[in-house]
Order: structure tokens, then C-alpha cells, then sequence
């Protein structure tokens, strides 16, 4: 199935973040996504959530898909050599009759398409064994086996594997994929939320985003024309580019820059956004400087094609577009909230009273930023 | 002795039309053409050069293929059979000028570009910006900041010299000696208008083109002509030449009674002296030596240039290119084995060498697989013949491609591969004054800027058709390309998957 299963998207996005840290439940998020229903045509929903696992905050929190019991069984054999298991447990989930009754009218005149054939879902709470990170940090560790169990273990997939964070995702409308996993009952910070348009249909659970590695989480409306050499210029970094859709290179790239090569998180988005010559000539010097040589080094990275991206990680959440904004984006802010979405209404929905509302220039960055500890 | 070969072509006067006016006699400078009462050609001295075509004021000339020359035969061509009358009469090798002419297959034209269809909205070019610019030189893996007292964050990796390029192509190495002064003065200023680069060849630079160094590529090759301190900085790049597409593992050789008084100068030899450069560089043995050569021209130049190394694409290409870039080379050059030439023995020009574009796929991937491909540009030359050709290598791997043929073409050059005979009609690949005369270098370069202007705007089209808006985005974008009638292998050696299959 992971064999030939590339999607371009239309889709929805919506993100918030309180940046005060304060949680709060998935019911603002599925109402905002379900908003933009039509943008989407049920064949793809996902949720990215922060904060959500503070009882086991320490350890790397797996989110499995499982097609069949024998991919699990292989799984487990692998991760018990290469992890200590704390935890593990079926991802909680309503499913059948009781789920349609559920949706049902609950997230307005939609919902009601039941969710089926879900893969088995599973989460693992793991800690890495100090034997195993003497030549490898931690997270390199970590994703070194995601690229393992992605490409290796037939019928195995890995949603999220950061800490204190998941990945909700499956085939279906955002909103019923919401209700699936029982949102409402998880508390996150920051959530980020995902509705899906793919022009092809493989139904593949493992290709709804968000897509994620480590803490790092990716929603994404557009394309990505460039697709073909962000892989190439990532495969070289150990990256496995299994997944055939354009969006894990979003999240790898970001992982790329930002963990490994340490860059400024303002400069990893100047490198896979930057802004055009014309502008870069007219810089002033230090800026130039920097700008051109981001260029001229991370042409790999540049992201061409129609995107609003919304990225989430533990510290805070940033939206993007592409150069030439082809995909919408609107945010807004009301008191330590901020709020992106693909539509001004999809905010509204959930914050009827917003203080500052604005559309983010092309290959313009918008950065919300955890300012105190999470409550 | 009387040749026994039969004329290649026919030279037809339409005596009707005729006013004997004598311009075919004075413009064909292989004295194919003879007046006595009317202009009598002779048919074996004709080479298809057509300069005598176009300036016919009457249009009376035409020039036919001596179809029945020889009977016709599919395993003994004409071309092997006049080859072989060549020798018998002559025991000499065969030479020949221009790049390989035989009919192997032409990858480029068997690769295909995608294009953006509803999900992806292509891009217009006229209405947004589209981004070409280019720059050649060794990049680090990554880039490192710092921040300041005031939290401002500042570069703290420093880059060697990139050079930048308006468009991603450079002329082709092409020695004064080869081609005209005329010729030289025409690439390099429609190099400067054209914000790109020309290439000295193993020639020299004379000292009239020293006001263009930012335009120009200075060349080291293995008979070291012209080469000098003052020479290596006039330039924003040295080459150092280790081979040539159409004549892997040969030298070359400028006939003495071209070594005129200027060439003389700009080559540092006597005048009449016979210019020969060995097939391998005297000081180059092995990788080792190479290295101390790059290293040695980056003293010279207090590392201000990047050094490239111009290779000719030969079965262990991408290991040599690997080699290379760790011997300290800031570019590579691959040269496919249709790239042209002054002069060389047929047998090595049409039959050594591999096609350019398996070449460049196996060098950039190689690059790739050692996580060395930061560490130089690839420059792909040998072949480039249209934008779309560019567009496939640059979506193949190259920063930028290389055109020698493509811009004598512009210049005028009829294809006629007499190069190393010295008689270009066209002032082009000559050194007699009364032909070199025949090419105005004003002219010349703005047929060569128009030439870069239009590939430039096709180019952009391109980009606008796959939606993206910079030339990075198709840099290596191989997915962006598929194959139509390549077999299997060929196919996993570009890294293209065939026509049909979806991404």
C-alpha cells in the first residue's frame, strides 16, 4: 500500500495554540475544522495535540497504525529490543453503531459517516535505554528507527513519536475522525487540525495528516511542486521518504535544519520560503548576506508550489505560505490565543470575539511561542 | 595524384539566373568555386558550408548530396567507404571537426516534463516573478549563525566565491587559436550582457578581452598555453582541463602556420610554431597530483575563484567526479561524448566517450549517495542543443549547462565540420584575416544574447508549466521528468520513472 500511494491535496488546516500553556479539550478544534467540510472530501482527517500526556511526559509517545496483527506482533518484537516499553495500551476509540449515533448532528448539519476499517491503533510509552544513545542522541535514535519501521515492517506505520504529543488520523471527515479518537476527552495546548481533498484515493490511513517526527508535526494545504528534489536533497540525511506524499518533507526538512543543522527556526523558514531576488537586492546589507546564502545553500530545501503549512512542535506552533501565496491563510488572536485556519469563518466559529484578525503576507512566517510552562 | 573519391555534394548553378557577379567565387573559401566566362564549381573541394548559398544575390546556388556516389548499402555506408578511399590514398588518420554526428540514440529526446494540472496551479511568467539565477561555486553542508548583544542573528559561516549567473548556461571552452578573435570578442561581450560566463579554452586570453574578466572562465590545460599569474586572475573561475567530450584521452594540436603573430603573444609560443597539447597533463599522474594543481591555482588566485575540473564523460565517470570534488574542486565539468571540437581523429570523436546525459545522472547521484553534492556545481556540457535539452538537465542534476556548438550555430556556423581546416567561411573557426574578418563581433554577440533571451524565456515557461518560480525547484527535480522508449536500466541510471507511471 506505502508503494504507490502519492496524494496532492487541496484540503483544510486549522491550528491554535495558548500561549500561555493553558490545555484545553478538541472540541474548538473539530468545530473549526468541521466549518470547512467542503474543503475536504472524506478521505483524509487528523489532529496533532500538545500536552496531552503529562502523566507520561518523559517518554516518547508512539502512535501506531497496524494493518494487520502480524505487523503488530513484528512491531513489538522490534521495539523490545531497541526500547524500554512503559507503557502500552489500543488507542481509546468509539467505533460502530455507538460512534454514528455519537456524531450524529453533534458538529452541525454534518457528520454521521462512520469510520471504517480502521487499522489496529495502538500507542507505546517508551524510554530510550542509556546503553543506546552512547554514539546517537536520543532523538536522532528515535528517528532513525521511524525510518525503520516506516520502510521495513510491512503493514506497520508510526503516526507521531514525540513526547508528551500524538497524531489522531485516519480516512474519513476531520470531524467524525475527531469524535473516532474522542478528542474531547484529551487536553492539549496547542492542537492542529487537518481535512483532506486528495485528487487520487488510496484510503490509506497513514497518508491523512498531520504528519509527524519526534515532536514536530506538519498540517498542510497545497502541493509541493519541488517534491521531487526536497526528497533527494533529504534522502542523503538519512531520511526515508516512504510514505510517497509530498508533506513528510515538510516535517523532515524542519527536522533537518532546525534539530540537526541548529538553525534559527526564522531562518529554516527563510530557507524553505525565502523571499525572491528582486527583494533580496534591495536588503540591506547584513540581511542580504544571510538571505543570499540561505539560498544558495539550501536551494534543496526551498518548498515551490501552493501551500499554507501550520507546524507544530512542543514549544509553540508556526504558520507559513508559499511565495506567491496560492493557498489561503488567515490568523487571528484573542487574549493569549492564536488562531490559524484556511478561512476567517473556521476561527469565528469557535472565537466570535477575535482581537487582531490578519491574512499573513506570502512567505510570510506567523509564530506562536509557549511564553510560560504548560498548566 | 588525382583523388579518386567522388564529390560529396553537388554544386547546381542556375546559369539562367546567374548574373555573374563572381560573390560565390570571392565568399567560398575552399575554392570550390572557379570563373572561366561563368562560375564552374568544383564539386570535390565542396564542403556544405552554404556561405556561397546565401549570399548568391540571385539565389542561383544550390547544393545537393551526391545521392548515387556510391551504391547504395546499409553495412558499407558512403561515409565508411569514402573513409576508407581516404586512407588508401592517404595512410593518415581521419579528422574531423564538430562533435559526434552518427545516429545514436539521443536521450534527451526521450525525456519528457511534467506539468501542473489542477491541484498545483501553474505559474505565468509574465505576470509572476520567475527565478533563474543561479550561482556556481562549493557550498558548505549547512549554514551556522550567531546571535549579537542585541540578539540579532548574524552569519557566522563564511561561503567560498559563488559566481552568479543571470541564466544557467556558459559558453563552451573555445581556444583562441580554434576559433577567431572575432569569435572570443563575440562570446564575451554577449557573456556580459548576458550575465553569464565564456569560456577561454586552452588558448590564452588576449590581452583586448582583459576588461571583461568578470565575464570569463579561464582554462588550464594540459600544453599550459597563455598561462600565467596575471591570466589565472583575470577571470572569475579557472578550469583546469583534463578532458574533452569529443576526444576523451586525446590531446591537441594547432597547426604552426596558425600561430600568427597575436596568437603567438596570447599563447606565450614563437610564432609558426606548432601548439600541442599532450593527451594527459605532464604533472598529472594521479588524483593526488590533480589536487596540488587545484590547490596550487587557488594560491595563485588567494582563493578568490572557484577551480572547476572539466572532465569527458567516460564509464567511471561519477567515481571520477567523486574524486575529484575530494580533491578540492569547487565545479565539475562533464563533457558528454557529443561535445564539439576543433579537430579530432574521427575514430576517437564517433566512438569514445558516453552520452552526457547518463553521465550527469550518475554524477549528481553519486554526489548525492556521498553527501558531497554541496561541495560543487555540476556544469553539464556536450550536447545542450535547445532550452528544453537545459531544462532536462538541469531536472536531471546540473546547475547549469555548457553550449559550444549551439552558440557558434548563433554565429553563424553551418555545421559543416571543417573546423580543423582553418578555411571557415564564416571568420568563425579560422584564423586567415580575410575570413575572420567576415564575422562582426557586435553582430555576432547579439545573435548570442537573442540566443540566451529566447532560451531564458522558454526556460521560464518551463518553470511556469511545472509551477514552480525558481530554477532551485527544478534543480535535481528528476520526479519532474519521464522516459518514453528507454529501457529498464537506462531508466534507474537517469533516476526517471517511465511515461505513464504517476508519482
Amino acid at each position: 500500500m506505502k508503494d504507490n500511494c502519492y496524494i496532492p491535496s487541496g484540503c483544510s488546516i486549522s491550528g491554535m495554540i495558548n500561549e500561555s500553556g493553558k490545555r484545553f479539550d478538541g472540541n474548538s478544534v473539530i468545530r473549526s475544522i468541521a466549518l470547512m467540510h467542503d474543503r475536504g472530501n472524506g478521505l483524509g482527517g487528523g489532529f496533532a495535540a500538545y500536552g496531552i500526556y503529562p502523566r507520561h511526559a518523559e517518554q516518547f509517545a508512539f502512535h501506531m497504525m497496524f494493518d494487520h496483527i502480524e505487523a503488530k506482533e513484528a512491531c513489538e518484537e522490534y521495539f523490545k529490543d531497541r526500547f524500554d516499553i512503559v507503557l502500552d495500551e489500543e488507542m481509546p476509540t468509539c467505533s460502530g453503531g455507538a460512534f454514528e449515533e455519537e456524531t450524529s448532528g453533534r458538529y452541525g448539519e454534518y457528520g454521521g459517516h462512520p469510520i471504517t476499517n480502521p487499522p489496529i491503533l495502538w500507542r507505546y510509552f517508551m524510554d530510550v535505554p542509556k546503553s543506546k544513545t552512547s554514539f546517537v542522541s536520543e532523538n536522532e535514535y528515535i528517528v532513525k528507527n521511524v525510518m525503520e519501521v516506516n520502510s521495513r515492517i510491512d503493514g506497520a506505520f508510526v503516526a507521531s513519536s514525540g513526547k508528551n504529543m500524538g497524531a489522531f488520523k485516519g480516512v474519513g471527515y476531520p470531524e467524525d475522525i475527531g469524535v473516532f479518537y474522542k478528542l474531547d476527552e484529551y487536553k492539549a495546548y496547542i492542537w492542529t487540525a487537518h481535512g483532506r481533498f486528495p485528487t487520487n484515493t488510496p484510503g490509506w490511513w497513514g497518508g491523512a495528516h498531520p504528519f509527524c517526527l519526534l515532536d514536530w508535526s506538519i498540517v498542510h494545504n497545497g502541493e509541493i511542486s519541488s517534491y521531487g528534489i526536497n526528497k533527494r536533497y533529504l534522502e542523503p540525511h538519512g531520511y526515508k521518504l516512504e510514505l510517497r506524499t509530498d508533506t513528510e518533507v515538510i516535517a523532515y526538512l524542519f527536522d533537518l535544519l532546525v534539530r540537526k543543522h541548529k538553525i534559527p527556526m526564522e531562518m529554516a523558514i527563510k530557507a524553505l520560503a525565502p523571499p525572491f531576488w528582486k527583494d533580496i537586492d534591495r536588503m540591506p546589507e547584513r540581511e542580504q548576506r544571510i538571505a543570499t546564502a540561505i539560498r544558495q545553500v539550501y536551494g534543496g530545501a526551498l518548498l515551490n508550489g501552493p501551500f499554507s503549512v501550520i507546524l507544530g512542535h512542543s514549544r509553540g506552533m508556526i504558520g507559513f505560505n508559499d511565495r506567491i501565496k496560492l493557498r489561503p491563510m488567515t490568523c487571528a488572536r484573542a487574549d493569549d490565543m492564536l488562531y490559524m485556519a484556511s478561512e476567517e469563518a473556521a476561527i469565528r466559529e469557535i472565537a466570535p470575539e477575535l482581537g487582531e484578525v490578519w491574512s499573513p503576507k506570502a512567505g510570510t512566517a506567523v509564530i506562536g511561542k509557549l511564553s510560560e510552562e504548560v498548566i | 595524384m588525382i583523388s579518386e573519391i567522388p564529390p560529396e555534394f553537388i554544386v547546381k548553378i542556375d546559369y539562367e539566373q546567374c548574373k555573374r557577379c563572381k560573390r560565390c567565387v570571392m565568399n567560398c573559401s575552399f575554392g570550390c568555386m572557379q570563373f572561366k566566362d561563368r562560375v564552374i564549381p568544383d564539386h570535390k573541394k565542396c564542403v556544405a558550408c552554404q556561405r556561397c548559398v546565401t549570399f548568391c544575390p540571385e539565389s542561383a546556388i544550390t547544393i545537393t548530396k551526391n545521392e548515387l556516389s556510391y551504391k547504395e548499402n546499409a553495412n558499407w555506408t558512403p561515409e565508411i567507404r569514402q573513409n576508407i578511399l581516404k586512407q588508401a590514398e592517404t595512410g593518415g588518420m581521419i579528422l574531423s571537426g564538430m562533435g559526434n554526428p552518427r545516429a545514436y540514440q539521443i536521450l534527451w529526446d526521450h525525456l519528457l516534463i511534467d506539468a501542473c494540472q489542477v491541484t498545483n496551479p501553474s505559474i505565468d511568467p509574465l505576470r509572476e516573478p520567475m527565478e533563474l539565477r543561479t550561482f556556481i561555486g562549493r557550498k558548505p553542508e549547512r549554514l551556522e549563525f550567531s546571535a549579537d548583544e542585541n540578539g540579532e542573528i548574524e552569519l557566522a559561516t563564511e561561503l567560498g566565491p559563488q559566481i552568479k549567473l543571470d541564466i544557467p548556461v556558459v559558453f563552451a571552452a573555445m581556444s583562441y587559436g580554434a576559433i577567431s578573435l572575432n569569435a572570443h570578442k563575440a562570446l564575451v561581450m554577449a557573456a556580459k550582457q548576458s550575465g553569464t560566463l565564456m569560456n577561454t579554452g586552452e588558448g590564452g586570453l588576449h590581452k583586448d578581452l582583459y576588461s571583461y574578466a568578470d565575464n570569463i572562465i579561464v582554462q588550464v590545460a594540459s600544453g599550459r598555453f597563455g598561462v600565467h599569474s596575471e591570466y589565472l586572475n583575470t577571470c572569475v573561475m579557472v578550469e583546469i582541463k583534463i578532458g574533452q567530450g569529443a576526444k576523451p584521452g586525446i590531446g591537441g594540436h594547432l597547426p604552426g602556420e596558425k600561430v600568427g603573430e597575436e596568437i603567438s603573444k596570447t599563447r606565450m609560443i614563437p610564432v609558426g610554431t606548432d601548439a600541442i597539447s599532450p593527451a594527459p597533463h605532464h604533472d598529472i599522474y594521479s588524483i593526488e597530483d590533480l589536487s596540488q594543481l587545484i590547490y596550487a591555482i587557488k594560491e595563485t588566485t588567494d582563493y578568490t575563484k572557484p577551480v572547476s575540473v572539466k572532465i569527458s564523460a567516460v564509464h567511471n565517470v561519477a567515481a571520477i567526479a567523486s574524486g575529484i570534488v575530494r580533491a578540492g574542486a569547487d565545479i565539475v565539468t562533464i563533457d558528454g561524448f557529443r561535445g564539439g571540437t576543433g579537430a579530432a581523429p574521427m575514430v576517437i570523436r564517433d566512438n569514445v566517450g558516453i552520452p552526457i546525459e547518463v553521465a550527469l545522472a550518475a554524477v549528481d547521484q553519486r554526489l548525492r549517495d556521498e553527501g558531497i553534492r554541496n561541495n560543487a556545481s555540476i556544469l553539464c556540457a556536450g550536447g545542450i542543443r535547445t532550452s528544453a535539452d537545459m531544462a532536462k538537465a538541469i531536472a536531471l542534476g546540473a546547475d547549469a549547462v555548457v553550449i559550444g556548438t549551439a552558440a557558434l550555430v548563433a554565429m553563424g556556423c553551418r555545421v559543416c565540420q571543417k573546423c580543423y581546416t582553418g578555411n571557415c567561411a564564416w571568420g568563425i573557426a579560422t584564423q586567415k584575416p580575410e575570413l575572420v574578418r567576415r564575422l562582426d563581433p557586435l553582430v555576432a554577440s547579439e545573435r548570442l544574447s537573442n540566443l540566451l533571451r529566447a532560451w531564458d524565456l522558454e526556460l521560464k515557461e518551463i518553470l511556469g508549466s511545472l509551477g514552480v518560480n525558481s530554477i532551485e525547484s527544478l534543480r535535481g527535480s528528476r520526479e519532474r521528468l519521464r522516459g518514453i522508449g528507454l529501457d529498464e536500466m537506462t531508466l534507474k541510471i537517469l533516476g526517471v520513472k517511465p511515461a505513464g507511471v504517476g508519482q
